[in-house]
């Protein structure tokens, strides 16, 4: 029996790529708030996970030379445009309130993905030690 | 890593930000700075912020913020009939800027507002980066 890493360590990898992913998405939603024009993004995370896990669609290879799809960017994670509460005149449907709450809230879920994950190490390396 | 991408990210916006507490500062120092003619008068002045899109992926949704240039206001200067002033014109006018510092001040709070929102983004991804670090231990 080999061990895998993969199985091992479950959802959370993914969890904290890509809660840093849409940290930079949300970054840029607040660094724009002044911007005329900008239109905030943000990624459907559970959807996004969904596809990471594999669950979602994916390419069918026929024949051993094709290159798997996954070039470093989970394929589902297209950022989607945000419905402002509140028009603005100049274009830009940022809302501060919303991103920076957002903001803290996916810091707060990156740190506990992080949790499980050193969490998992640790159970491995003590099974590894065998103490 | 996409989290490293926020510090350049609130690079650009704190930069950006901070050239318009610059053109705000310069506008409501220049605030009562009048002048003889119409043509040298100062006017007030507003930075052009646009989304600095990824060059090789213009569709990718992160990007910071730069600043496309710094224009001039349009708005009509205001002109006082004073004789008496060293520098009043022949017709006895001077100029006033069309510097409106109440619009200015609320500038210089929003700028300064989105300022600290940018520190607090860096500082959060800092602390991440360090946990990141840490993982395993």
């Amino acid at each position: 029996m080999s061990i895998s890493f993969d199985a091992a360590l479950g959802i959370y990898p993914q969890a904290v790529t890509l809660g840093s992913r849409r940290a930079e998405i949300l970054a840029a939603n607040l660094a724009n708030g002044d911007t005329p024009g900008y239109k905030a993004r943000d990624i459907d995370f559970k959807a996004a996970l969904q596809q990471a896990q594999g669950q979602g669609l994916s390419l069918q290879a026929t024949h051993a030379g094709h290159l798997s799809h996954s070039l470093g960017q989970f394929p589902g994670d297209e950022a989607l445009y945000r419905i402002p509460q509140q028009a603005s005149l100049d274009g830009n449907t940022v809302d501060s309130q919303v991103e920076h709450s957002e903001f803290m809230q996916n810091a707060l879920q990156y740190q506990a993905s992080l949790h499980f994950l050193s969490g998992k190490f640790k159970g491995l390396l003590s099974a590894l030690r065998g103490e | 890593m996409s989290l490293f991408k926020v510090f350049d990210i609130a690079g650009t916006a704190m930069s950006a930000q901070t050239l318009r507490l610059n053109t705000t500062a310069s506008n409501l120092a220049n605030a009562d700075s009048v002048s003889s003619s119409i043509h040298q008068t100062y006017r007030a002045r507003q930075p052009v912020f646009a989304t600095l899109l990824d060059e090789l992926n213009p569709a990718a949704p992160a990007g910071g913020v730069q600043v496309l240039g710094v224009v001039e206001s349009g708005a009509p200067l205001q002109q006082e009939y004073a004789p008496d002033h060293p520098m009043a014109n022949e017709a006895g006018y001077i100029f006033h800027p069309n510097v409106n510092s109440i619009e200015e001040m609320a500038n210089m709070i929003s700028a300064s507002r989105s300022y600290q929102n940018n520190v607090e983004m860096a500082n959060t991804s800092k602390q991440l980066l360090l946990r990141t670090l840490q993982l395993g231990q």
